[in-house]
């Protein structure tokens, strides 16, 4: 079969325009019948109920938190880009698309990345209007800072709490729309599964978690914007509770996985400290702005980072990189963090840490607030005292974190980082208007793989979802309910309902009637340690085909020896987590069956057998230049779709950062 | 930092629904890391009892980096424990040394009912956003960002205010369980930026009355909230709110 991606004709930045001024609309009287359901809450699920709601529509929220807004999007700290070129500095809504397309390793649809970057401006506006307090400079202007994979200041933030003031936006404009009667808002509750009539989605079964009750409910259409699957490695800078769930149940019901192979890894998280670690914390990447990151030029060595003199330090990013520097892109900084500690260089008790330092920083700030103040003679303590009052304005509460964390103190003495899982590019697989393949089921934001190729680059999770719910959905689901006017709402005991929710009762019954010996956080870890050790930051053949086998392995120990506590009717966290870990289970065999399909490096996606001589990311456009579209057939059964990718403007070259 | 070992006691609240009573239980705790956080030295007593056939402890988390606002225990009396300016997540047990005792106990609050164990009902935070937490702003209405600019000290100030991370701990923490300083955050919030003066004044009536009508005490200004609250959000803010609410009221017709 083909996928349909439904990119509007013309030229590239008149595609979104031209579509806009073409589709089909619905009027206010019919937005009134219509009923959307609208599944997580995050920057994406908020902002797309708040948007649909605003418009007329009859919108239901689901979130497993007990509010909306402690969804996973509230811990993005850095910033959200937008094409403003505030800074004058040579931005555009052009070079935002070229540099995503480019940062994606050209993995990526154009025609998706182009309308993200012209409707990222509104964002800024809109958040602005909100009543988000983005940092200003003094003139009471806004400020930008720079980011990974770019040569402009183009991102907007709020010290290191960016995602959760856009957010708590988003979520004040969830709620109003709440008080207005447009949306029902629904916590605590987590879908498990779509329901489908006549072939389109027309609605859900979802669990209240308080009293594990199974509930019906209707919609003429489904959104999934129920983020990334990250928690697939157990150890990720994700929330505990971020899974895959949903999205996998939509899979399984017909919405074919694109690339579930990509993921990012982060290269600034704090190290891990011990087998007890439940959780990974990314230090931001606005920290390499300032941060300069290092190792000793000698193996093993021992001594403290403040005893190596700076003839034998080696910054090795500004060494092999000399253009971008400490901002390289993610990948990139990763597999470089990655390459000097498996050569030896690591440092900290685990030598699986480089250092990110800030002395620098401190003594150039601190010059410069000498020379603001005219104190001519200040010491150096003096200089030092001043640079730390700036450091601690710009990224105070992600110094505290690291301190309460680790016990040091980051002012003294250098960070200690190491990569970490933080997102995944991959996810269910939309066309131009974010649908999937089953009609009337949605993604957005990080829920759906389209716009981050097979990288993303810093503070562009934040745009993509407020631009897929503020700015796009409005527009293409009411090209798909236009057809719907005259659909009524369907009775919730209609027998396509009754046989989603018998399923879903005997799925939960058969977990619970395993009492094995082993707990789901075992099953989980052991996953966790499969996909990191031969899906991880670097892969090859031999190891995914172990992985493979391996994790099959896992899923017939886990279906036959979990250890579930407590009973179905209560709030019972192990028995939600066990469906988590059950559905990470067959989405990790997924993951290591696309890696394993694509051979080739681009991106976070690093085949070992793929590479340059200077061990950089080859990718083989002949062969791979496609999206890796994967349907579900039956257990460990997928059929594999391409979508084939055609760069009409950014020509694919050798991605260089030097 | 010298890591080390240690065995704790630990007095956690227990209670399997809100009809029902709780009560304290005992649990012994060996070998908890001084690396680890909090909350993985309850995954670790939790991972045990399931092993050992018995109740696990439910309790609230997700983000585990101090930003969800979901954790909400209450530790040897204070909300989110020792640590000043601190969440549960991110209170590590180098907090704690060999033989202690620990109590943890739900947010106390008729307003935030027990759902089990130590998760509470926060629900009436989300009925005061919706009387007036917000801007009514339609999505595509807005000006350009920079067409009006903003004094650098009243962004600041408002950043400030809206970095609560709603978590009820100001609730926990008062005599009273006030909820004085959440919603003066909000009201504080969008009161110093300009986007904010149309609804000014019928924002803090609503908020104020939703507060009141969920069962949240008086405010007799002893500052707790100020000195538990993990993003250290301050009481002036409710100082701001008290002359927000009686300007609001005064020109109210």
């Amino acid at each position: 079969m083909d996928l349909k991606s439904k990119i509007p004709d013309g030229p590239m930045h008149e595609k979104w325009t031209d579509y806009k001024g073409h589709v089909k609309l619905v009027n206010p009287a019919n937005k009134r019948k219509l009923e959307i359901i609208v599944v997580g809450t995050g920057l994406a699920g908020a902002s797309a109920a708040a948007a649909l709601g605003e418009l007329g529509y009859k919108v239901k929220t689901f979130c497993f938190q007990d509010s909306p807004r402690r969804a996973h999007s509230i811990a993005a700290q850095g910033g959200i880009n937008a094409a403003k070129n505030y800074q004058n500095d040579g931005d555009s809504v052009f070079r935002l698309f070229y540099d995503t397309v480019k940062g994606g390793d050209y993995r990526a649809r154009e025609a998706n990345v182009h309308r993200l970057a012209e409707v990222s401006a509104a964002i800024i506006d809109h958040c602005v209007a909100q009543g988000v307090p983005f940092a200003r400079e003094y003139g009471g202007l806004l400020s930008n800072r720079s980011f990974g994979g770019t040569q402009v200041q183009r991102t907007f933030y709020a010290a290191g709490q960016t995602g959760q003031q856009l957010l708590l936006g988003a979520y004040s404009a969830l709620e109003r729309q709440v008080a207005l009667g447009n949306v029902t808002q629904y916590s605590r509750h987590e879908m498990l599964d779509v329901v489908m009539i006549d072939g389109k989605a027309r609605g859900i079964i979802a669990r209240d978690l308080v009293n594990g009750k199974l509930e019906r409910h209707f919609g003429h259409a489904v959104l999934l914007c129920t983020g990334g699957y990250g928690n697939v490695f157990y150890l990720s800078t994700n929330a505990m509770g971020s899974n895959v769930t949903a999205a996998w149940k939509a899979h399984k019901k017909g919405a074919f996985f694109g690339n579930p192979c990509f993921t990012q890894i982060h290269p600034t998280c704090i190290p891990v400290s011990g087998d007890h670690q439940s959780k990974l914390t990314l230090m931001s990447e606005s920290l390499r702005n300032d941060g300069r990151i290092w190792v000793p030029k000698q193996k093993d060595d021992s001594r403290k980072a403040i005893d190596i003199p700076e003839a034998e330090r080696d910054y090795y990013l500004e060494r092999r990189y000399p253009a971008f520097g400490n901002l390289v892109p993610r990948d990139v900084a990763s597999r470089a963090a990655k390459e000097r500690c498996d050569e030896g260089y690591g440092v900290g008790t685990t030598k699986m840490a480089v250092y990110l330092d800030f002395a620098d920083a401190i003594k150039r700030y601190g010059k410069i607030e000498v020379g603001k103040q005219g104190l001519d003679n200040a010491n150096e303590a003096a200089i030092i005292r001043m640079g730390k009052a700036v450091v601690e304005e710009k990224y105070g509460n992600l110094f505290e974190m690291y301190e309460k964390i680790t016990g040091e103190n980051p002012y003294e003495m250098p960070m200690r980082i190491y990569p970490a899982v933080h997102y995944t590019m991959g996810g269910l697989w939309v066309d131009y208007e974010l649908q999937t393949t089953v009609p009337g089921l949605y993604a957005l934001g990080e829920a759906n793989f389209s716009d981050h190729g097979a990288n993303r680059l810093g503070a562009s999770a934040l745009m993509q979802g407020l631009a897929d719910g503020y700015f796009v959905i409005p527009y293409t689901l009411g090209n798909y309910l236009a057809d719907d006017i005259r659909t009524a709402s369907i009775p919730t005991n209609h027998p396509a309902f009754d046989e989603a929710e018998v399923k879903v009762q005997q799925r939960i019954e058969i977990l619970m009637s395993i009492q094995g010996k082993q707990t789901v956080e075992s099953f989980h870890k052991r996953l966790g340690k499969i996909m990191w050790d031969k899906c991880g930051m670097a892969r090859n053949e031999k190891g995914l085909k172990e992985a493979i086998e391996e994790i099959r392995q896992l899923r017939r120990e886990f279906w036959s020896d979990v250890k579930i506590p407590g009973k179905i009717s209560e709030m019972n966290p192990e028995l939600d987590k066990a469906g988590r870990v059950a559905d990470f289970i067959e989405l990790g065999e997924l993951m290591c069956i696309d890696a394993l399909n694509r051979n080739e490096s681009c991106g976070g996606h690093f085949r070992e057998e793929s590479q340059t001589e200077e061990g950089e990311a080859k990718r083989d456009d002949e062969n791979f230049s496609y999206v890796s579209s994967w349907a579900y057939r039956g257990e460990s059964n997928w059929e594999l779709i391409k979508e084939p990718l055609n760069f009409e403007i950014v020509k694919p070259t050798q991605r260089s950062y030097k | 930092m010298e890591h080390y070992n240690m065995n704790l006691t630990l007095k956690v609240w227990k209670q399997s629904n809100s009809r029902e009573p709780g009560a304290f239980e005992t649990y012994p705790v060996q070998n908890i890391s001084s690396e680890m956080s909090f909350l993985e030295m309850f995954d670790v007593l939790n991972e045990q009892l399931i092993r050992d056939g018995k109740d696990p402890i439910a309790f609230d988390h997700d983000c585990r980096e101090g930003i969800c606002g979901t954790c909400s225990m209450y530790i040897n009396g204070k909300a989110h424990g020792p640590w000043e300016k601190n969440t549960t997540c991110q209170l590590h047990m180098r907090a704690f040394k060999d033989g202690d005792t620990i109590v943890v106990e739900p947010w106390r609050a008729a307003a935030f009912p027990v759902i089990k164990d130590l998760m509470v009902d926060r629900s009436a935070f989300d009925r005061i956003m919706q009387a007036g937490g917000y801007i009514s702003v339609n999505t595509g209405n807005a000006v350009d960002a920079n067409s009006l600019p903003i004094d650098k000290k009243d962004a600041d100030l408002s950043f400030m205010a809206a970095s609560c991370i709603g978590c009820g701990a100001c609730v926990a923490a008062c005599k009273n369980s006030s909820a004085m300083l959440f919603v003066s955050a909000k009201v504080s919030q969008l009161a110093l930026l300009p986007q904010g003066e149309p609804e000014r004044e019928s924002r803090v009536l609503n908020m104020v009355a939703q507060m009141d009508k969920e069962g949240f005490g008086n405010c007799t200004n002893t500052y707790a909230c100020e000195a538990e609250c993990p993003k250290g959000i301050s009481v002036s803010n409710i100082a701001r709110m008290n002359r927000e609410y009686l300007k609001a009221g005064l020109s109210a017709d």
